[in-house]
């Protein structure tokens, strides 16, 4: 199992130095940084002093070495628009950012998972049917769409819910928290729910699709042959066997919703990560751009390589070593 | 007749499955009886019914499935009629079910351990710790090695021999009075094919367990069964005393199966008889007798009216060569 | 060999006229069986002849500047008291007709949708074939690359893409470069599937016996796997292409959204929608409202057809 985890974070590493390259190249091809530097009107003795002060007459690959080694130190350079470090930038922004996803994570699995298994044991109620049709819209309706719905709905006419921001936030150390305030928590629900609502179509889909294949299968069949109750079958054997999937979609999807956060971000003023980096593509501030793409594939490969290592607490059968008889 | 019951009493049990092109009758009008600590074999070709036998016996015949008529008696219970949750009790306590593939009868997730105990505890009151030994004393049993260190195993570190011995077990629980085998070797190697069968008639001796045997090996039959019912196209052609069916069957489908087995016993200068065609469709069975389009001894009586068991010696056999005039020389031609 | 086998999106190769097949087969027949199929078909088909006849339709020209009036501005739809004709689903700030502007909205978001599919498909039709025909290294590098953009949302692709193109280009593009840049970054952001269903079915075709005669007479093999494999995966990527043209649709309608899409000169129905953001506290939401609407029900009937190609395509999903 060892060597499985171990080819796994090579694998990460390898994916991460790849994006490095990335973004390496769009810092440095992209528009010319020292023109963010220095204004319109400077002369060019002293734009080349500007360029060797920041090492762009290198030759390119030492450039690329220094690059990568700085990102890996966390440090991104300086935004054009905010001259400030991007890694500050980014922390400041990071919490909100983090708790909208988990929220989003949370609301996505509980209710995917639920509905999923709903609509796999009851397929043809009435339901399960509806269940089935809020999926097509879910998938159907673009993100920003449901937010400005949920907008005009609840906070627009009925007044309950704030439109944007994060309300109170209670700084723990860097870290500041929306959780622990009234409207803190009040402004979390619908950006959780515009930015959960895809990730728990996607969820209850699966279930439902996997709750129906291992409800056929032998070893269900001789759970009931047994005589255990039905409860039993399909809350403890069906049920776990579906969750390995699932796991796998939480984990692999979060990536995805700090990503669709960006949208949802938007939607609701949310000051997170996301927004800068739209702000960052309005403005074609490429050091964030290029920090942000760094981050993500950051927390892609770590959760990939979670998901893998969980897989193998889940699963038995995956597990290696064979565990010693207490 | 005295007052003791059957083990199993099934009569004229039909098992239909409702289809958009119709209604197909999988299981059409079979009796039989199993008495304490007999093996009964059912044999066929696949498609033949064996299996849903068995599934309407323990109750587990789905939709689109149904039990279409008849009744069936456990140790005198009508079983057939009962509400769910009370089948549902009957089941793994009073019938048990072995299936075809050790490999994925077993939950993968769930240690041996769990699903024994979590059986047992299913059906009787035992303690936790009382259902945990019940359980490793059930694995010495049924052979496995070690028990009380192998229990707390995984599906997948047993060997498919092993893990069907962990589905006898399964099925052991709750002492049952009926275990139904459903192609219980079919999936494992020859060596350990007889492994298992002796172990299934050792424990139907030690307890008294009727068997319903369902498989489509003879030579599984042979072995271990006490009486034998021959299937075809969901009805049972001929049914008897495992010896005389095997030895010397009446049946014209059962001819050409005991034909298709080579015999030690009997002169074996006799060629290996093939049944010509295939066994009908479930949508497409012909009127009258279903092996008419296949039967060697086919007359016109055969292609409309259906035959019915007759007693004939110590068989029930469902062709019309033996009705009221048993010619028997004309049979065997 | 047998991981090929796996990936390969069709069974046997039947080189027959994909389109004889289709006529057929149960296609068409599970298609006049499904009341909803026939109902997205039938508004997609609309919402094309809608954008194509918007010239004619609309009763204003919503880019030409010279038309909008900003005394007509704000008004809301004709049913509502104040409502005021032509403008059947009111007007926006600058007096901009809702129902012309959707008409012409939709134009746009079609023809970006329509053209960045057609881009992503050829792009990855060609790199699928050049993976699974060249192997080796090439088909290394190719994958690894799908791969690793794989593990990114499509929308945060397109979204840097469209970035990097901007700052490459520089300062303030014209409405018609933006178009071909959205076009450009939603191609790059979905050519992956195209590629994995080609390679897939390329290697499986590429060791059969045919392509080796192929080589013994002389014929290019290429052209010959070409010929051999496009209509093995025709059905594959008619289904691909029709859900990514409903996801196309989307990630345009969220880039002019998110303001690095179509201008407010020229607005798609995302850029409507942004614009009609703006106004949904002071009550006018019509201006949000029926942009939001053509835009859900063209995506919904879109992947309806999708929905059904897939399973109409793929019978051991039915």
């Amino acid at each position: 199992m060892l060597a499985f985890i171990v080819r796994r974070a090579l694998q990460a590493i390898g994916v991460l130095l790849a994006v490095g390259i990335i973004a390496f190249a769009m810092f440095r091809f992209a528009g010319d940084p020292v023109n963010q530097i220095v204004s319109i009107d400077t002369p060019a003795a002293e734009r080349e002093q500007v360029r060797r002060s920041l090492g762009l007459d290198d030759p390119v690959p030492v450039q690329m070495a220094r690059y990568l080694v700085r990102t890996a130190q966390g440090d991104f350079g300086v935004s054009y628009q905010f001259r400030q470090p991007v890694s500050d930038l980014l922390a400041e922004r990071m919490p909100a950012t983090l708790e909208l996803a988990l929220c989003a994570t949370i609301f996505a699995t509980v209710f995917g998972v639920l509905m999923g298994v709903y609509s796999g044991l009851k397929r043809d109620s009435v339901l399960a049917k509806v269940f089935q049709t809020i999926s097509l819209i879910g998938i159907s309706l673009p993100t920003f769409l449901i937010g400005i719905l949920l907008i005009y709905l609840f906070a627009v006419t009925l007044g309950w819910l704030p439109s944007y921001g994060r309300g109170d936030t209670v700084q723990l150390g860097w870290w500041s928290t929306g959780l622990l305030t009234g409207s803190g928590l009040k402004a979390l629900i619908m950006p959780s729910i515009t930015l959960g609502l895809f990730q728990m179509t996607l969820i209850m889909r699966i279930v439902r699709a996997e709750m129906l294949e291992v409800l056929r299968t032998d070893y269900i069949k001789f759970a009931r042959a047994r005589g255990l109750t039905t409860r039993a079958i399909h809350f403890g054997h069906a049920l776990k066997n579906t969750l390995v999937p699932v796991i796998t979609i939480v984990g692999l999807q979060f990536g995805s919703v700090i990503a669709f956060a960006i949208i949802t971000e938007t939607v609701f003023q949310w000051p997170g990560m996301g927004l800068l980096f739209v702000q960052a593509v309005q403005n074609v501030d490429i050091p964030i751009m290029a920090a942000y793409l760094m981050l993500v594939a950051l927390i892609f490969v770590a959760i990939n390589l979670a998901v893998d290592i969980l897989y193998t607490v889940v699963d038995p059968r995956l597990r290696t070593t064979i565990r010693q008889p207490t | 007749m005295s007052v003791l019951h059957p083990v199993l009493s099934v009569r004229d049990l039909r098992v239909e499955f409702v289809t958009r092109r119709g209604i197909l009758k999988a299981i059409d009008g079979i009796s039989f009886d199993i008495a304490k600590g007999e093996v009964l074999g059912v044999v066929g070709e696949s498609g033949a019914g064996k299996s849903v036998t068995g599934s309407a016996v323990i109750g587990l015949i789905d939709p689109p499935g149904r039990i279409a008529g008849g009744e069936i008696h456990l140790s005198g219970m009508r079983i057939d009629n009962l509400p769910p949750e009370e089948m549902r009790r009957v089941r793994g306590k009073r019938i048990g079910m072995i299936f075809q593939d050790p490999l994925t009868s077993l939950n993968p997730l769930y240690r041996v351990s769990e699903q024994l105990i979590e059986t047992i505890r299913t059906h009787t009151n035992l303690s936790a710790s009382a259902a945990r030994k019940r359980a490793i004393d059930l694995l010495a049993e049924v052979g496995i090695p070690a028990p009380d260190k192998r229990i707390d195993s995984y599906p997948h570190e047993f060997s498919g021999g092993m893990r069907q011995r962990v589905v006898i077990a399964l099925a052991l629980c709750a002492e049952p009075e009926l275990i139904i085998a459903d192609e219980p070797t079919t999936a494992l190697d020859v060596s350990v094919q007889a492994q298992i069968i002796s172990l299934l008639k050792r424990l139907g001796r030690e307890h008294g367990t009727a068997i319903m045997l369902v498989t489509h090996d003879m030579g599984v039959i042979a072995e271990t069964a006490d009486r034998v019912a021959v299937m075809y196209a969901g009805r049972i052609a001929e049914i008897g005393p495992v010896r005389d069916v095997v030895q010397n069957p009446l049946h014209p489908y059962a001819k050409g199966l005991m034909g298709a087995i080579p015999s030690l016993e009997n002169d074996s200068s006799e060629r290996l008889v093939q049944i010509p065609g295939s066994m009908p469709r479930l949508s497409a069975i012909p009127p009258g007798c279903p092996f008419n389009p296949r039967c060697p001894n086919v007359f016109d009586r055969c292609r409309v009216e259906r035959p019915d068991p007759i007693q004939h010696s110590e068989h029930r056999v469902a062709c019309h060569l033996y009705d009221q005039s048993p010619v028997r020389s004309e049979a065997v031609a | 060999m047998a991981e090929a086998i796996q990936t390969a999106p069709t069974t046997p190769s039947e080189p027959a006229s994909w389109v004889g097949r289709f006529l057929d087969s149960d296609v068409w027949a599970s298609f006049k069986r499904s009341k909803l199929t026939i109902a997205a078909a039938f508004l997609t088909v609309l919402f094309m002849a809608a954008a194509v006849l918007a010239g004619v339709l609309a009763p204003q020209d919503p880019f030409d500047p010279a038309q909008l009036d900003l005394l007509n501005s704000r008004l809301p739809p004709i049913w509502n008291a104040e409502g005021m004709a032509p403008f059947l689903l009111g007007s926006d700030e600058q007096g901009r007709d809702i129902f012309s502007a959707i008409l012409y909205g939709l134009r746009i978001s079609l023809a970006v949708g329509i053209l960045g599919v057609a881009f992503s498909a050829t792009l990855g039709i060609a790199l699928g074939l050049i993976a699974g025909y060249v192997g080796g290294t090439v088909d290394a590098v190719i994958m690894r690359i799908a791969d690793v953009q794989l593990t990114f949302p499509a929308i945060l692709i397109a979204l840097l893409v469209d970035g990097v193109v901007k700052s490459v280009l520089g300062g303030q593009l014209d409405a018609g470069t933006t178009l071909s840049v959205l076009v450009f970054s939603i191609g790059l952001s979905f050519w992956v599937q195209y590629a994995r269903t080609v390679r897939g079915s390329v290697m499986v075709e590429k060791n059969k016996d045919y392509i080796a005669a192929a080589r013994l007479i002389g014929l290019p093999a290429p052209v010959i796997m070409f010929r051999h494999v496009l209509p093995n995966v025709l059905g594959p990527v008619l289904v691909i292409a029709t859900i990514n043209l409903a996801l196309a649709i989307i990630t345009e309608a969220t880039l002019s959204f998110l303001g690095t899409g179509m201008p407010e000169t020229m607005p798609s129905l995302g850029t409507l929608i942004r614009i009609g953001n703006n106004y949904l506290f002071s009550g006018e939401w019509w201006i949000v409202a029926f942009p939001g609407i053509a835009l859900a029900l063209l995506v919904l009937s879109i992947n309806l057809l999708g929905d059904w190609l897939r399973d109409a395509l793929n019978p051991r999903l039915r």
